[in-house]
């Protein structure tokens, strides 16, 4: 019985395998956590109340679900070209520094004008970064994978070695960190000072930037004649090449753009969260970015409801901590649940309707069919 | 600094190449043995956190180090089997699986081991081959961690059994052509599992040495990337496990530099020092990569540098 794909058996499993694959997450979680001795259905009460269960939370949830809409850019883009890209942790650490060092070198900025120029900072920093892994693959054929890994990991020492040294804020004692940033050049919530009771309360504006990102990168991708480009590159390079399509300029320039967002999230968190560039910059958000991106199946577009998903799993770990006294790394643990199923869910795209049931429980479906 | 000082900073780096070389050297085998069979296991990196807490644990509650060890082999087996099967399903790429393991060992084991952080293990004991000589600065640089020589032992092994055995043979045609494993009526999935697995295991030596040997203790910061370096090494050595060898001693020595610097009282750009494996790794990648063929000694199926 061979039966034929319909129309909407794509869409349909664009929805159903990611949806799957995190029910199968959970459950495995659930499961894990018993073994423990806590209960799964209160982990899963609490995952879901820590989540979206009142307002406090859902604040709590987009704040934390803004960086990592810009990350899972920073995989995502380069992934259309056919690159797999996860140095996006380096390149936010980067984005962070540039924002919080600049004022060193132009004292005199202020204003909205300072904070545009902070932030592109940041943007540019991280951008450069993970343009070089692109570099390195397009000119040297360095594996970008294990080359923007690397990149990460100096790019983390270079952050410590500058802000626990020469540019060290005398002030921060037990936290080494650079001088704060100045109050006219800092993220200011979306509602101002009005909205604290409501479900934006102290959101800040990364909210609205990563939205806004994700918008325009997926309008790119499908709209314009150089996000086709890109596509085709990732489908095939070698046929891009041949007719034509700058594929080297392309494929850098994905990675260029990817790093910019990720290194503008690490500047957010310095304008937004923390002031400064310290170590609380380092949280992990640049590899959450990484599975956010492939449940999202690198499309633009589904990244902010992914993203969503996640910062309220990673908002709902202290009240799991809290409350069930689960360790905080019960987040780390469900994530690489989640993307170890997202990954064994993609051998079933395309033939989720074609799956034939096992001989066994074949007949006894027809005889009881007919039966009735 | 005076001529005692280099001598104390060149003892350092040496005793510090070993020290801090071994876990590279049982990963790199690891990873040497997997990609000889034609997949790459980013994975390695959750493998060593991984098996380092397990072996921590194992260690700690039956009071051998030795248990503690095939505990760790153990677990990073485990986990690399998951890698394997994974990677046997259509349509699932290998560099992708490995970064899920990279999350889920290190996850995993920052979980399990929340309640190891403050204990102290029985340690892997230390062979003193410096006993010689009356110096402690000497004595203390050639003490070496028991594990170093059954990692050399395990280097010469992999490179007699992937050139004189059968198995060997089997598992460098499935790296080099699957065509002809398969005409040759092998599955090439089940080779490719078995390998990963048994690449798993010896990576879970190097991480029993990370957290029982040096440093000796178990936290999350254990691993930084070694199980990413080695993959990187492993390159740099053109898949032969003896020149694993080598490279895994120049890569302890380098990220030895940091700390014997600092031994001898020259605390600034530590994290720099630090940095220099990551960077000594790009830049040996950058001079032995080419876009344009592919590197000598590279097995086919790898689909590396092409």
């Amino acid at each position: 019985m061979n039966r034929a794909a319909r129309t909407w058996h794509g869409p349909a499993e664009a929805l159903l395998l990611p949806a799957g694959a995190l029910a199968a997450a959970l459950l495995l979680f659930g499961l894990f956590v018993w073994f423990g001795g806590v209960s799964p259905v209160d982990t899963w009460v609490l995952l879901f109340k820590g989540a979206f269960g009142d307002a406090f939370s859902w604040q709590n949830s987009l704040q934390r679900a803004a960086p990592l809409m810009l990350t899972a850019l920073a995989v995502a883009l380069p992934a259309r070209a056919g690159l797999t890209v996860i140095g996006g942790e380096g390149a936010l650490v980067l984005g962070a520094l540039g924002c919080a060092v600049l004022p060193y070198s132009l004292p005199g900025l202020a204003g909205t004008a300072g904070s545009v120029a902070v932030l592109a900072a940041g943007a540019l920093l991280g951008g450069a970064w993970v343009a070089l892994a692109g570099v390195l693959r397009q000119w040297r054929g360095v594996n970008e994978t294990i080359s923007s890994l690397l990149l990460g990991y100096i790019a983390i020492a270079l952050f410590k070695h500058v802000v626990e040294g020469p540019l060290r804020d005398p002030a921060s004692l037990n936290k080494p960190s650079t001088l704060p940033l100045a109050d006219s050049l800092r993220i200011g919530p979306i509602m101002g000072s009005a909205g604290a009771d409501s479900l934006l309360g102290d959101v800040h504006w990364g909210l609205v930037i990563g939205l806004l990102l994700c918008l325009a990168a997926g309008l790119w991708l499908s709209f314009t004649a150089s996000g086709f480009a890109l596509r085709v590159v990732g489908g095939n390079a070698r046929a891009a090449s041949l007719v034509g399509l700058p594929t080297h300029r392309l494929v850098v320039l994905a990675c260029a753009l990817g790093g910019a967002c990720a290194g503008l999230a690490g500047a957010l968190e310095v304008a937004a969260v923390h002031t400064a560039a310290n170590a609380s910059v380092i949280a992990g958000l640049g590899y959450t970015g990484i599975l956010v991106s492939f449940v999202a199946r690198h499309n633009p577009w589904a990244i902010p409801p992914v993203a969503l998903l996640f910062g309220g799993f990673a908002a709902a770990g202290s009240l799991l901590q809290r409350r069930l006294g689960l360790p905080d790394a019960s987040v780390l643990v469900l994530q690489g649940f989640a993307f170890v199923f997202i990954l064994a869910a993609e051998a079933l795209r395309g033939r989720l309707f074609q799956l034939q049931l096992p001989a066994l429980a074949r007949p006894r479906l027809v005889a009881r069919g007919a039966a009735a | 600094m005076s001529a005692d000082g280099w001598l104390d900073l060149l003892l350092a780096v040496i005793g510090g190449a070993v020290r801090v070389g071994t876990p590279f050297l049982f990963v790199s085998l690891g990873e040497c043995l997997t990609e000889k069979s034609g997949r790459i296991n980013l994975g390695l990196e959750g493998v060593l956190v991984f098996s380092a807490m397990a072996g921590f644990g194992g260690a700690y509650l039956s009071g051998s180090p030795w248990l503690g060890v095939l505990l760790a082999g153990c677990s990073g087996a485990a986990l690399a089997l998951l890698h394997g099967l994974l990677c046997s399903l259509h349509r699932v790429s290998d560099i992708a699986t490995g970064i899920a393991l990279m999350l889920l060992g290190a996850g995993l084991a920052f979980y399990l081991g929340k309640s190891l952080i403050q204990p102290q293990a029985p340690q892997i004991p230390s062979i003193g081959l410096g006993a010689w000589s009356s110096s402690p600065g000497v004595q203390s640089a050639l003490a070496i961690n028991a594990l170093f020589p059954i990692g050399v032992a395990l280097a010469g092994l992999l490179a007699w059994g992937l050139a004189n055995t059968r198995w060997g043979l089997v598992v460098r045609m499935a790296g080099d052509s699957s065509d002809a494993a398969k005409a040759l009526g092998y599955s090439v999935n089940a080779v490719r599992i078995a390998a990963t697995t048994a690449g798993g295991f010896i990576a879970g030596l190097g991480g029993a040495s990370l957290s029982l040997y040096y440093p000796g203790s178990w936290n999350e910061g254990l691993s930084s990337g070694q199980g990413l370096i080695a993959v990187a090494l492993v390159i740099f050595a053109r898949w032969s496990p003896w020149r694993c060898l080598g490279a895994a001693l120049l890569f302890g020595g380098a990220g030895a530099i940091g700390p014997a610097l600092q031994s001898v009282g020259i605390s600034g750009g530590y994290h720099l020092f630090n940095a220099v494996p990551y960077a000594l790794t790009l830049a040996i990648l950058i001079a032995s990569c080419s876009p344009k063929q592919t590197i000598k000694g590279a097995p086919m199926e790898l689909g590396m540098g092409k």
